[in-house]
Protein backbone atom coordinates (compact mmCIF):
# COMPACT_ATOMS: atom_id res chain seq x y z
CA UNK A 1 0.00 0.00 0.00
CA UNK A 2 1.36 3.40 -0.95
CA UNK A 3 0.34 6.32 1.20
CA UNK A 4 1.19 10.01 1.23
CA UNK A 5 0.92 11.47 4.70
CA UNK A 6 0.79 15.21 5.26
CA UNK A 7 1.13 16.07 8.95
CA UNK A 8 0.55 19.58 10.22
CA UNK A 9 2.18 20.96 7.09
CA UNK A 10 2.37 24.69 6.63
CA UNK A 11 4.08 26.63 3.93
CA UNK A 12 4.61 30.31 3.78
CA UNK A 13 6.35 32.52 1.26
CA UNK A 14 7.83 35.43 3.21
CA UNK A 15 4.77 36.84 5.00
CA UNK A 16 2.17 35.09 2.82
CA UNK A 17 0.77 31.86 4.19
CA UNK A 18 -0.01 29.49 1.32
CA UNK A 19 -0.88 26.48 3.48
CA UNK A 20 -1.81 26.53 7.12
CA UNK A 21 -1.46 23.44 9.32
CA UNK A 22 -2.80 20.91 6.81
CA UNK A 23 -3.00 17.24 7.75
CA UNK A 24 -4.31 14.54 5.45
CA UNK A 25 -3.53 11.01 4.31
CA UNK A 26 -3.85 10.07 0.67
CA UNK A 27 -4.16 6.33 0.20
CA UNK A 28 -4.95 3.97 -2.69
CA UNK A 29 -7.89 4.94 -4.88
CA UNK A 30 -8.76 8.26 -6.48
CA UNK A 31 -8.80 11.34 -4.30
CA UNK A 32 -10.00 14.70 -5.57
CA UNK A 33 -8.30 17.80 -4.21
CA UNK A 34 -10.94 20.47 -4.49
CA UNK A 35 -10.61 24.18 -3.92
CA UNK A 36 -11.01 27.54 -5.62
CA UNK A 37 -8.16 29.10 -7.56
CA UNK A 38 -5.39 30.28 -5.27
CA UNK A 39 -6.51 28.02 -2.42
CA UNK A 40 -3.15 26.28 -2.12
CA UNK A 41 -3.80 23.16 -4.22
CA UNK A 42 -0.66 23.55 -6.34
CA UNK A 43 1.39 24.26 -3.23
CA UNK A 44 0.06 21.09 -1.64
CA UNK A 45 0.83 19.03 -4.75
CA UNK A 46 4.32 20.55 -4.88
CA UNK A 47 4.81 19.44 -1.25
CA UNK A 48 3.50 15.95 -2.05
CA UNK A 49 5.76 15.62 -5.08
CA UNK A 50 8.94 16.70 -3.30
CA UNK A 51 9.20 20.01 -5.12
CA UNK A 52 8.65 22.19 -2.10
CA UNK A 53 9.80 21.93 1.49
CA UNK A 54 7.17 22.46 4.17
CA UNK A 55 7.93 25.48 6.35
CA UNK A 56 6.55 23.43 9.24
CA UNK A 57 5.27 19.86 9.55
CA UNK A 58 6.14 16.82 7.46
CA UNK A 59 5.16 15.24 4.14
CA UNK A 60 6.12 11.61 3.62
CA UNK A 61 5.58 8.78 1.16
CA UNK A 62 5.33 5.49 3.06
CA UNK A 63 7.32 7.07 5.86
CA UNK A 64 10.05 8.48 3.64
CA UNK A 65 10.44 12.25 3.30
CA UNK A 66 9.65 13.57 -0.16
CA UNK A 67 11.78 16.70 -0.03
CA UNK A 68 15.32 16.29 -1.39
CA UNK A 69 14.77 12.59 -2.01
CA UNK A 70 15.05 11.76 -5.72
CA UNK A 71 14.52 8.04 -5.14
CA UNK A 72 10.78 8.61 -4.45
CA UNK A 73 10.27 9.36 -8.15
CA UNK A 74 10.54 5.62 -8.85
CA UNK A 75 7.06 5.41 -7.34
CA UNK A 76 5.62 8.81 -8.17
CA UNK A 77 4.29 10.17 -11.46
CA UNK A 78 3.65 13.91 -11.63
CA UNK A 79 1.53 15.89 -14.07
CA UNK A 80 2.23 19.55 -13.30
CA UNK A 81 -0.16 22.35 -14.17
CA UNK A 82 2.30 24.31 -16.26
CA UNK A 83 2.15 23.63 -19.95
CA UNK A 84 5.81 24.11 -20.81
CA UNK A 85 7.41 21.00 -22.25
CA UNK A 86 10.46 20.17 -24.33
CA UNK A 87 8.91 21.64 -27.47
CA UNK A 88 11.87 20.72 -29.67
CA UNK A 89 11.14 17.00 -29.20
CA UNK A 90 8.39 14.89 -30.69
CA UNK A 91 5.88 13.39 -28.29
CA UNK A 92 7.48 9.95 -28.61
CA UNK A 93 11.02 11.25 -28.09
CA UNK A 94 9.84 13.04 -24.95
CA UNK A 95 8.21 9.97 -23.41
CA UNK A 96 11.15 7.72 -24.41
CA UNK A 97 13.52 10.20 -22.72
CA UNK A 98 11.38 10.04 -19.56
CA UNK A 99 11.49 6.23 -19.68
CA UNK A 100 15.29 6.34 -20.05
CA UNK A 101 15.60 8.71 -17.12
CA UNK A 102 13.64 6.22 -15.04
CA UNK A 103 16.15 3.56 -16.08
CA UNK A 104 13.51 1.27 -17.60
CA UNK A 105 14.89 -1.82 -19.37
CA UNK A 106 12.98 -1.19 -22.62
CA UNK A 107 12.27 2.56 -22.84
CA UNK A 108 10.82 2.37 -26.36
CA UNK A 109 8.22 -0.25 -25.47
CA UNK A 110 7.30 1.51 -22.21
CA UNK A 111 6.83 4.78 -24.09
CA UNK A 112 4.64 3.10 -26.70
CA UNK A 113 2.44 1.62 -23.98
CA UNK A 114 2.06 4.95 -22.20
CA UNK A 115 1.31 6.82 -25.43
CA UNK A 116 -1.26 4.18 -26.45
CA UNK A 117 -2.89 4.45 -23.02
CA UNK A 118 -3.53 8.15 -23.48
CA UNK A 119 -4.50 7.63 -27.15
CA UNK A 120 -1.88 9.82 -28.76
CA UNK A 121 -0.26 7.23 -31.01
CA UNK A 122 -1.26 9.02 -34.21
CA UNK A 123 0.43 12.27 -33.17
CA UNK A 124 3.44 10.78 -31.38
CA UNK A 125 5.89 11.67 -34.14
CA UNK A 126 4.86 15.31 -34.34
CA UNK A 127 6.90 18.00 -32.57
CA UNK A 128 5.36 18.92 -29.23
CA UNK A 129 5.43 22.57 -30.33
CA UNK A 130 2.60 21.72 -32.75
CA UNK A 131 0.40 20.11 -30.08
CA UNK A 132 -2.89 21.58 -28.91
CA UNK A 133 -3.43 22.27 -25.23
CA UNK A 134 -5.29 18.98 -24.79
CA UNK A 135 -2.55 17.02 -26.57
CA UNK A 136 0.10 18.62 -24.37
CA UNK A 137 -1.92 17.59 -21.35
CA UNK A 138 -2.06 14.02 -22.63
CA UNK A 139 1.64 13.76 -23.43
CA UNK A 140 2.32 15.01 -19.90
CA UNK A 141 0.12 12.15 -18.69
CA UNK A 142 2.09 9.67 -20.80
CA UNK A 143 5.37 10.91 -19.33
CA UNK A 144 3.97 10.47 -15.82
CA UNK A 145 2.62 6.98 -16.54
CA UNK A 146 5.62 5.60 -18.42
CA UNK A 147 7.21 3.96 -15.36
CA UNK A 148 3.91 2.56 -14.09
CA UNK A 149 3.99 4.55 -10.82
CA UNK A 150 2.17 3.53 -7.64
CA UNK A 151 1.35 7.18 -6.98
CA UNK A 152 0.04 9.62 -9.55
CA UNK A 153 -0.27 13.32 -8.73
CA UNK A 154 -2.08 15.54 -11.22
CA UNK A 155 -2.46 19.31 -10.95
CA UNK A 156 -5.61 20.47 -12.78
CA UNK A 157 -5.31 17.66 -15.35
CA UNK A 158 -8.57 18.40 -17.17
CA UNK A 159 -7.62 21.95 -18.15
CA UNK A 160 -7.69 22.41 -21.89
CA UNK A 161 -9.12 18.99 -22.70
CA UNK A 162 -12.14 18.61 -24.93
CA UNK A 163 -15.13 16.67 -23.51
CA UNK A 164 -14.14 13.37 -25.15
CA UNK A 165 -10.56 13.56 -23.89
CA UNK A 166 -11.87 14.57 -20.49
CA UNK A 167 -14.11 11.51 -20.28
CA UNK A 168 -11.25 9.28 -21.39
CA UNK A 169 -8.90 10.67 -18.75
CA UNK A 170 -11.61 10.33 -16.10
CA UNK A 171 -12.06 6.68 -17.04
CA UNK A 172 -8.30 6.17 -16.93
CA UNK A 173 -8.03 7.69 -13.46
CA UNK A 174 -10.92 5.57 -12.22
CA UNK A 175 -9.23 2.44 -13.59
CA UNK A 176 -5.93 3.35 -11.96
CA UNK A 177 -7.67 3.95 -8.66
CA UNK A 178 -9.55 0.66 -8.92
CA UNK A 179 -6.24 -1.09 -9.60
CA UNK A 180 -5.01 0.03 -6.19
CA UNK A 181 -2.88 3.00 -7.20
CA UNK A 182 -2.84 6.17 -5.18
CA UNK A 183 -4.20 8.86 -7.49
CA UNK A 184 -4.65 12.47 -6.42
CA UNK A 185 -5.88 15.16 -8.78
CA UNK A 186 -6.70 18.79 -8.13
CA UNK A 187 -9.58 20.72 -9.58
CA UNK A 188 -11.62 23.81 -8.85
CA UNK A 189 -14.68 22.34 -10.56
CA UNK A 190 -17.04 20.42 -8.32
CA UNK A 191 -18.65 18.40 -11.12
CA UNK A 192 -15.27 17.30 -12.43
CA UNK A 193 -14.30 15.87 -9.07
CA UNK A 194 -17.74 14.30 -8.62
CA UNK A 195 -17.34 12.22 -11.76
CA UNK A 196 -14.02 10.67 -10.77
CA UNK A 197 -13.44 10.63 -7.04
CA UNK A 198 -15.49 9.29 -4.18
CA UNK A 199 -13.08 10.67 -1.66
CA UNK A 200 -12.30 14.37 -1.67
CA UNK A 201 -10.15 16.78 0.25
CA UNK A 202 -11.27 20.40 0.21
CA UNK A 203 -8.74 23.19 0.58
CA UNK A 204 -9.78 26.82 0.99
CA UNK A 205 -7.50 29.79 1.56
CA UNK A 206 -4.64 27.49 2.55
CA UNK A 207 -6.71 25.61 5.11
CA UNK A 208 -7.98 22.05 5.03
CA UNK A 209 -11.72 22.73 4.97
CA UNK A 210 -13.24 19.27 4.61
CA UNK A 211 -12.33 15.67 4.02
CA UNK A 212 -14.28 12.55 3.30
CA UNK A 213 -16.82 10.92 1.05
CA UNK A 214 -17.94 13.07 -1.84
CA UNK A 215 -21.64 12.48 -1.16
CA UNK A 216 -21.40 13.73 2.44
CA UNK A 217 -19.50 16.84 1.44
CA UNK A 218 -21.82 17.46 -1.49
CA UNK A 219 -24.78 17.30 0.91
CA UNK A 220 -23.02 19.67 3.27
CA UNK A 221 -22.59 22.03 0.35
CA UNK A 222 -26.15 21.80 -0.92
CA UNK A 223 -27.85 21.77 2.51
CA UNK A 224 -26.30 25.08 3.47
CA UNK A 225 -28.52 28.20 3.41
CA UNK A 226 -28.98 29.27 -0.20
CA UNK A 227 -30.05 32.70 -1.36
CA UNK A 228 -32.16 33.35 -4.43
CA UNK A 229 -33.64 36.38 -6.11
CA UNK A 230 -37.06 35.53 -7.49
CA UNK A 231 -39.09 37.72 -9.80
CA UNK A 232 -42.73 36.79 -10.15
CA UNK A 233 -46.04 38.26 -11.20
CA UNK A 234 -47.06 38.77 -7.52
CA UNK A 235 -43.97 38.99 -5.29
CA UNK A 236 -45.73 39.90 -2.01
CA UNK A 237 -48.17 36.98 -2.24
CA UNK A 238 -45.38 34.56 -3.17
CA UNK A 239 -43.31 35.73 -0.19
CA UNK A 240 -46.19 35.02 2.19
CA UNK A 241 -46.72 31.56 0.72
CA UNK A 242 -43.03 30.64 0.82
CA UNK A 243 -42.61 31.76 4.43
CA UNK A 244 -45.22 29.18 5.33
CA UNK A 245 -42.91 26.39 4.26
CA UNK A 246 -40.21 24.95 6.54
CA UNK A 247 -37.58 25.00 3.81
CA UNK A 248 -37.60 28.82 3.74
CA UNK A 249 -35.80 30.69 6.45
CA UNK A 250 -36.55 34.24 5.31
CA UNK A 251 -37.99 36.37 2.52
CA UNK A 252 -37.57 40.06 1.78
CA UNK A 253 -39.17 42.30 -0.81
CA UNK A 254 -36.48 44.18 -2.68
CA UNK A 255 -37.02 47.92 -3.27
CA UNK A 256 -35.99 47.50 -6.91
CA UNK A 257 -38.54 44.71 -7.36
CA UNK A 258 -38.36 40.98 -6.88
CA UNK A 259 -38.03 38.86 -3.81
CA UNK A 260 -34.95 37.77 -1.91
CA UNK A 261 -35.37 34.34 -0.35
CA UNK A 262 -33.08 32.39 1.93
CA UNK A 263 -33.70 28.65 1.82
CA UNK A 264 -32.37 26.42 4.57
CA UNK A 265 -32.95 23.19 2.66
CA UNK A 266 -31.97 23.51 -0.96
CA UNK A 267 -33.37 20.14 -2.02
CA UNK A 268 -36.80 20.70 -0.54
CA UNK A 269 -36.97 24.33 -1.64
CA UNK A 270 -36.26 23.48 -5.29
CA UNK A 271 -39.18 21.07 -5.20
CA UNK A 272 -41.56 23.27 -3.18
CA UNK A 273 -41.10 26.57 -5.05
CA UNK A 274 -42.64 25.58 -8.41
CA UNK A 275 -45.39 23.60 -6.70
CA UNK A 276 -46.46 26.42 -4.39
CA UNK A 277 -46.29 28.95 -7.23
CA UNK A 278 -48.51 26.74 -9.39
CA UNK A 279 -51.00 26.08 -6.57
CA UNK A 280 -51.39 29.81 -5.89
CA UNK A 281 -51.43 30.85 -9.52
CA UNK A 282 -48.24 32.93 -9.21
CA UNK A 283 -46.22 33.06 -12.38
CA UNK A 284 -42.46 32.75 -11.82
CA UNK A 285 -40.50 35.04 -14.15
CA UNK A 286 -36.96 34.47 -12.89
CA UNK A 287 -35.18 32.45 -10.21
CA UNK A 288 -31.51 33.37 -9.75
CA UNK A 289 -29.18 31.92 -7.11
CA UNK A 290 -27.12 34.80 -5.72
CA UNK A 291 -24.28 32.99 -3.96
CA UNK A 292 -23.66 29.92 -6.07
CA UNK A 293 -20.03 30.70 -6.74
CA UNK A 294 -17.69 27.94 -5.64
CA UNK A 295 -15.96 30.40 -3.35
CA UNK A 296 -19.16 30.97 -1.39
CA UNK A 297 -19.72 27.22 -1.11
CA UNK A 298 -16.18 26.80 0.17
CA UNK A 299 -16.57 29.71 2.57
CA UNK A 300 -19.57 27.99 4.04
CA UNK A 301 -17.63 24.78 4.45
CA UNK A 302 -14.83 26.58 6.24
CA UNK A 303 -17.18 28.26 8.67
CA UNK A 304 -19.23 25.13 9.35
CA UNK B 1 27.05 7.26 -13.07
CA UNK B 2 28.25 10.89 -13.06
CA UNK B 3 26.85 11.77 -16.49
CA UNK B 4 23.47 10.64 -17.82
CA UNK B 5 23.37 10.00 -21.55
CA UNK B 6 19.75 11.08 -21.94
CA UNK B 7 20.31 14.39 -20.15
CA UNK B 8 23.32 15.04 -22.40
CA UNK B 9 21.23 14.24 -25.50
CA UNK B 10 18.41 16.48 -24.35
CA UNK B 11 20.94 19.19 -23.51
CA UNK B 12 22.40 19.14 -27.02
CA UNK B 13 18.89 19.35 -28.52
CA UNK B 14 18.04 22.18 -26.15
CA UNK B 15 21.11 24.27 -27.08
CA UNK B 16 20.71 23.82 -30.80
CA UNK B 17 16.92 23.92 -30.82
CA UNK B 18 16.93 27.62 -29.98
CA UNK B 19 18.28 30.80 -31.57
CA UNK B 20 21.29 30.62 -29.27
CA UNK B 21 22.52 27.68 -31.34
CA UNK B 22 22.89 29.94 -34.38
CA UNK B 23 24.92 32.47 -32.39
CA UNK B 24 27.16 29.66 -31.21
CA UNK B 25 27.99 28.96 -34.84
CA UNK B 26 28.43 32.64 -35.73
CA UNK B 27 31.03 33.49 -33.05
CA UNK B 28 33.78 31.07 -34.15
CA UNK B 29 33.17 31.93 -37.80
CA UNK B 30 33.72 35.61 -36.99
CA UNK B 31 36.90 34.77 -35.04
CA UNK B 32 38.42 32.74 -37.86
CA UNK B 33 37.31 35.29 -40.46
CA UNK B 34 38.98 38.14 -38.53
CA UNK B 35 42.12 36.02 -38.15
CA UNK B 36 42.22 35.49 -41.92
CA UNK B 37 41.66 39.21 -42.50
CA UNK B 38 44.44 40.24 -40.08
CA UNK B 39 46.83 37.73 -41.60
CA UNK B 40 45.98 39.01 -45.10
CA UNK B 41 46.35 42.69 -44.17
CA UNK B 42 49.24 42.59 -41.68
CA UNK B 43 51.04 39.37 -42.55
CA UNK B 44 52.68 37.28 -39.81
CA UNK B 45 52.89 39.73 -36.94
CA UNK B 46 52.94 38.23 -33.44
CA UNK B 47 51.85 41.46 -31.78
CA UNK B 48 48.80 41.78 -34.04
CA UNK B 49 48.12 38.06 -33.63
CA UNK B 50 48.22 38.30 -29.82
CA UNK B 51 45.93 41.33 -29.82
CA UNK B 52 43.42 39.57 -32.06
CA UNK B 53 43.51 36.27 -30.17
CA UNK B 54 43.27 37.90 -26.77
CA UNK B 55 40.99 40.86 -27.54
CA UNK B 56 38.52 38.97 -29.70
CA UNK B 57 39.14 35.35 -28.71
CA UNK B 58 39.70 35.21 -24.96
CA UNK B 59 37.80 38.37 -24.05
CA UNK B 60 34.77 38.05 -26.37
CA UNK B 61 34.31 34.66 -28.04
CA UNK B 62 35.22 32.32 -25.15
CA UNK B 63 32.97 33.88 -22.45
CA UNK B 64 30.12 34.44 -24.89
CA UNK B 65 30.23 30.84 -26.12
CA UNK B 66 30.18 29.65 -22.49
CA UNK B 67 27.35 32.05 -21.64
CA UNK B 68 25.25 31.08 -24.66
CA UNK B 69 25.79 27.36 -24.16
CA UNK B 70 25.14 27.39 -20.41
CA UNK B 71 22.20 29.76 -20.42
CA UNK B 72 20.58 27.66 -23.15
CA UNK B 73 20.94 24.53 -21.03
CA UNK B 74 19.39 25.43 -17.70
CA UNK B 75 17.84 28.90 -17.56
CA UNK B 76 15.00 28.43 -20.10
CA UNK B 77 13.91 25.15 -18.50
CA UNK B 78 13.94 26.69 -15.05
CA UNK B 79 12.09 29.77 -16.34
CA UNK B 80 9.24 27.88 -17.97
CA UNK B 81 9.16 25.06 -15.41
CA UNK B 82 9.87 22.27 -17.92
CA UNK B 83 12.91 21.28 -15.84
CA UNK B 84 10.44 19.45 -13.62
CA UNK B 85 10.38 16.64 -16.20
CA UNK B 86 14.10 16.10 -15.59
CA UNK B 87 13.96 16.58 -11.86
CA UNK B 88 10.95 14.32 -11.20
CA UNK B 89 13.12 11.33 -12.00
CA UNK B 90 15.25 9.06 -9.81
CA UNK B 91 18.39 10.72 -11.14
CA UNK B 92 20.66 12.60 -8.69
CA UNK B 93 20.52 16.35 -9.28
CA UNK B 94 24.34 16.40 -9.33
CA UNK B 95 24.22 14.01 -12.29
CA UNK B 96 21.80 16.32 -14.09
CA UNK B 97 24.09 19.30 -13.53
CA UNK B 98 27.20 17.35 -14.53
CA UNK B 99 25.49 16.11 -17.71
CA UNK B 100 24.38 19.61 -18.62
CA UNK B 101 27.88 20.94 -18.02
CA UNK B 102 29.37 18.23 -20.21
CA UNK B 103 27.30 19.70 -23.05
CA UNK B 104 28.52 23.21 -22.19
CA UNK B 105 32.13 21.99 -22.05
CA UNK B 106 31.63 20.31 -25.42
CA UNK B 107 30.35 23.59 -26.85
CA UNK B 108 33.38 25.41 -25.43
CA UNK B 109 35.68 22.83 -27.01
CA UNK B 110 34.00 22.90 -30.42
CA UNK B 111 32.99 26.57 -30.68
CA UNK B 112 35.78 28.26 -28.72
CA UNK B 113 38.91 26.12 -28.26
CA UNK B 114 39.03 24.56 -31.74
CA UNK B 115 38.34 27.89 -33.52
CA UNK B 116 41.07 29.48 -31.36
CA UNK B 117 43.42 26.73 -32.50
CA UNK B 118 42.49 27.33 -36.14
CA UNK B 119 42.74 31.12 -35.79
CA UNK B 120 46.10 30.71 -34.04
CA UNK B 121 47.47 28.64 -36.89
CA UNK B 122 46.13 31.15 -39.41
CA UNK B 123 47.79 34.08 -37.64
CA UNK B 124 51.11 32.49 -36.69
CA UNK B 125 52.54 29.68 -38.74
CA UNK B 126 55.67 27.78 -37.82
CA UNK B 127 55.16 28.11 -34.02
CA UNK B 128 52.45 25.64 -32.94
CA UNK B 129 52.83 26.65 -29.25
CA UNK B 130 51.08 29.93 -30.09
CA UNK B 131 47.89 28.29 -31.36
CA UNK B 132 48.02 25.48 -28.79
CA UNK B 133 48.50 27.91 -25.90
CA UNK B 134 45.48 30.01 -26.88
CA UNK B 135 43.38 26.89 -27.47
CA UNK B 136 44.33 25.53 -24.05
CA UNK B 137 43.61 28.88 -22.38
CA UNK B 138 40.27 29.08 -24.19
CA UNK B 139 39.33 25.60 -23.04
CA UNK B 140 40.33 26.24 -19.41
CA UNK B 141 38.64 29.63 -19.31
CA UNK B 142 35.54 28.41 -21.13
CA UNK B 143 35.08 25.50 -18.73
CA UNK B 144 35.39 27.82 -15.71
CA UNK B 145 33.00 30.37 -17.26
CA UNK B 146 30.50 27.57 -17.91
CA UNK B 147 30.54 26.48 -14.26
CA UNK B 148 30.07 30.08 -13.08
CA UNK B 149 27.24 30.76 -15.55
CA UNK B 150 25.53 27.45 -14.72
CA UNK B 151 25.43 28.51 -11.09
CA UNK B 152 24.02 31.89 -12.12
CA UNK B 153 21.33 30.06 -14.13
CA UNK B 154 19.98 28.29 -11.06
CA UNK B 155 20.39 31.36 -8.90
CA UNK B 156 18.56 34.00 -10.92
CA UNK B 157 16.12 34.32 -13.78
CA UNK B 158 18.40 37.00 -15.21
CA UNK B 159 21.48 34.82 -15.59
CA UNK B 160 22.39 36.20 -19.02
CA UNK B 161 22.19 39.81 -17.81
CA UNK B 162 24.19 39.06 -14.65
CA UNK B 163 26.70 37.08 -16.72
CA UNK B 164 27.12 39.96 -19.15
CA UNK B 165 27.50 42.40 -16.26
CA UNK B 166 30.24 40.21 -14.81
CA UNK B 167 32.01 40.19 -18.17
CA UNK B 168 31.56 43.87 -19.05
CA UNK B 169 31.78 45.54 -15.66
CA UNK B 170 33.95 43.27 -13.54
CA UNK B 171 36.35 41.84 -16.10
CA UNK B 172 36.11 44.59 -18.72
CA UNK B 173 35.76 47.89 -16.91
CA UNK B 174 37.07 47.24 -13.40
CA UNK B 175 39.65 44.74 -14.64
CA UNK B 176 41.17 47.55 -16.73
CA UNK B 177 41.09 50.07 -13.88
CA UNK B 178 42.13 47.98 -10.90
CA UNK B 179 44.93 45.46 -11.18
CA UNK B 180 43.67 43.58 -8.11
CA UNK B 181 40.67 42.33 -10.11
CA UNK B 182 42.99 39.87 -11.89
CA UNK B 183 42.94 37.67 -8.77
CA UNK B 184 39.20 37.12 -9.26
CA UNK B 185 38.90 37.08 -13.03
CA UNK B 186 38.42 33.96 -15.14
CA UNK B 187 39.77 35.88 -18.11
CA UNK B 188 43.02 36.70 -16.34
CA UNK B 189 43.43 33.15 -15.08
CA UNK B 190 43.05 31.74 -18.58
CA UNK B 191 45.32 34.47 -19.98
CA UNK B 192 47.98 33.34 -17.52
CA UNK B 193 47.75 29.80 -18.91
CA UNK B 194 48.14 31.21 -22.43
CA UNK B 195 51.13 33.33 -21.35
CA UNK B 196 52.83 30.32 -19.84
CA UNK B 197 52.43 28.10 -22.93
CA UNK B 198 53.03 30.72 -25.63
CA UNK B 199 55.62 32.85 -23.80
CA UNK B 200 53.49 35.94 -24.46
CA UNK B 201 52.64 38.59 -21.88
CA UNK B 202 48.98 39.38 -22.38
CA UNK B 203 48.07 40.91 -19.05
CA UNK B 204 49.53 41.67 -15.63
CA UNK B 205 51.16 38.56 -14.27
CA UNK B 206 49.68 36.11 -11.80
CA UNK B 207 51.45 33.06 -10.38
CA UNK B 208 50.63 30.19 -12.77
CA UNK B 209 49.89 27.84 -9.90
CA UNK B 210 47.34 30.30 -8.56
CA UNK B 211 45.68 30.69 -11.98
CA UNK B 212 45.42 26.92 -12.49
CA UNK B 213 44.18 26.31 -8.96
CA UNK B 214 41.64 29.14 -9.27
CA UNK B 215 40.32 27.63 -12.53
CA UNK B 216 40.03 24.14 -11.02
CA UNK B 217 38.50 25.34 -7.75
CA UNK B 218 35.94 27.55 -9.52
CA UNK B 219 34.85 24.64 -11.75
CA UNK B 220 34.46 22.29 -8.78
CA UNK B 221 32.84 24.78 -6.40
CA UNK B 222 30.38 26.31 -8.87
CA UNK B 223 29.40 22.87 -10.24
CA UNK B 224 28.79 21.63 -6.71
CA UNK B 225 26.82 24.77 -5.78
CA UNK B 226 24.69 24.40 -8.91
CA UNK B 227 23.86 20.82 -7.91
CA UNK B 228 22.93 21.71 -4.33
CA UNK B 229 20.83 24.63 -5.54
CA UNK B 230 18.99 22.38 -8.00
CA UNK B 231 18.25 19.93 -5.18
CA UNK B 232 16.29 22.70 -3.54
CA UNK B 233 14.35 23.56 -6.70
CA UNK B 234 10.85 24.75 -5.84
CA UNK B 235 7.81 24.10 -7.95
CA UNK B 236 5.18 26.41 -6.61
CA UNK B 237 2.74 26.43 -9.52
CA UNK B 238 0.96 29.56 -10.59
CA UNK B 239 -0.70 30.33 -7.28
Amino acid sequence: MTEIRVEHASRWFRNVVALNDVSMTIGPGVTGLLGPNGAGKSTLIALMSGFLAPSAGTVTLDGEPLWRNESVYRHVGLVPEREALFDYLTGRQFVVACAELHGLPDPGAAAQRAIATIELTDAQDRAISTYSKGMRQRIKMASALVHDPAVLLLDEPFNGMDPRQRLHLMELLREMGAAGRTVLFSSHILEEVEQVARHIEVVVAGRHAASGDFGAIRRLMTDRPNRFVIRSARDRELAAVLLGDASVRGARLRPEGGLEVEASDFGRFSEVLPRLAREHGVRLLEVVPTDESLESVFSYLVSS
Amino acid sequence: MIVHRTVVRLGVRSVFGRWRGVLLLVLPVVLVAVAVLVRALVGQDEQAAETTMYGLGLVVVVPLVALLATSGLLAPEIDDGSIVYLLAKPVPRATIVASKLVVAFGCVLVFAAVPMLVAGFVLVTGRPAFALGFALGALAGGVAYSAVFAWLSVLTRHAVVVGLMYLLIWEGLLGGLMSGVRWLSVNRWSAEVVDHVTGASLVSRLPLIYAVLALVVSVVVFTWRTGTRLRRFNLTGDE
